[in-house]
């Protein structure tokens, strides 16, 4: 039985497919994050140093990963774009820059409010954080740059060169912490494992596949969002039951 | 269980509610965005539809 994978390249299928998962992957990512937040919260020990504002990393380790990868993941979908010129690639970039962009935040800000307690300052013009705020206009950069230019397929190419260009930042972040070793600290996960306490780690996992499906779930929604607005014209839309509709019923 | 004293977080309660706080009302704002965005593409369309439907 081939499985023909490019069926569900078009936005046609796609939208619909879509539809279908965000479920699969909204749940589970709340009920993750519910049982990653207890055993952070509940389970895991105090901190020898920090006391409880060590609790923190269980957020600012899972929106900084998310935030890097998103956009690795972005910079891969726009480059699909760009070379293979297949819209639902480009627009599936669309989608996830705005949930990177939120990753990013949360990832300095919770940093900060972590970095205050324990550094002193909200902000230090550290590598790591100075590469994530990078990261943050980046992708901030690549939304705006799509909106400011009106016909889609020529905003698609320009902000996909945008992306791509700029993921040469994100190595950057990962390696800060040992190239210029200022302030910020090592990694805590590293390949050869973890040092942290178990129910820490639990914690940290549970809020990270938590991160990872809400991430899927939002861009999933996201797409159809702009499937939508940019297939407005075609007939397979306009077939669709939710367009069918009355203006008056809620869909 | 002292429900006070766990969200003190031993005097760091406005880090740690700060942090959580904040990223628990971006993503709710994210998802409500994104149901504005439907919402709103679909009002779109059924607006086009409704003008085609009377110039034809």
């Amino acid at each position: 039985m081939a499985i023909n994978w490019f069926k569900y390249s078009a936005p046609t299928t796609f939208y619909g497919l879509a539809g279908k998962l965000i479920p699969y992957f909204a749940w589970p990512a709340a009920i993750l994050f519910a049982i990653g937040i207890y055993i952070g919260f509940f389970v895991a020990p105090t901190d020898a140093t920090q006391s409880e504002a060590y609790r923190i990393i269980f957020l600012h380790v899972p929106a900084s990963i998310l935030s890097m990868f998103i956009y690795l993941i972005m910079a891969g979908y726009a480059a699909l774009g760009l070379i293979f010129n297949t819209r639902l690639s480009s627009m599936m970039a669309q989608a996830l820059a705005p949930t990177g962009a939120l990753f990013a935040f949360v990832s300095l800000w919770s940093g900060a409010l972590w970095g205050k307690p324990m550094w002193g300052a909200w902000w230090v013009w550290d590598a790591r954080l100075t590469s994530e705020l990078i990261l943050l206009f980046l992708y901030l950069g690549y939304i705006a740059l799509h909106a400011s230019i009106e016909d889609t397929r020529r905003a698609d190419k320009a902000s996909a060169l945008l992306a791509i260009v700029g993921s040469v930042n994100v190595p950057i972040i990962y390696f800060s912490v040992k190239w210029w070793n200022t302030l910020h600290q090592g990694a805590t996960i590293k390949m050869s494992g973890t040092s942290m306490h178990i129910a820490m780690q639990q914690a940290m996992f549970a809020v990270m596949a938590a991160c990872w499906l809400y991430a899927i779930a939002v861009a999933l929604a996201r797409v159809r969002g702009i499937i939508l607005e940019r297939e407005a014209n075609t007939q397979w839309v306009n077939d669709l039951p939710e367009v069918k509709q009355m203006n008056g019923e809620h869909s | 269980m002292n429900w006070a004293e766990f969200f003190a977080m031993k005097g760091y309660a406005f880090y740690v509610w700060g942090s959580y706080g904040v990223a628990l009302l971006v993503f709710a704002i994210e998802i409500m965005l994104i149901r504005n965005r439907r919402k709103q593409a679909l009002r779109n369309l059924r607006l086009m539809r409704d003008e085609m439907g009377e110039s034809v």
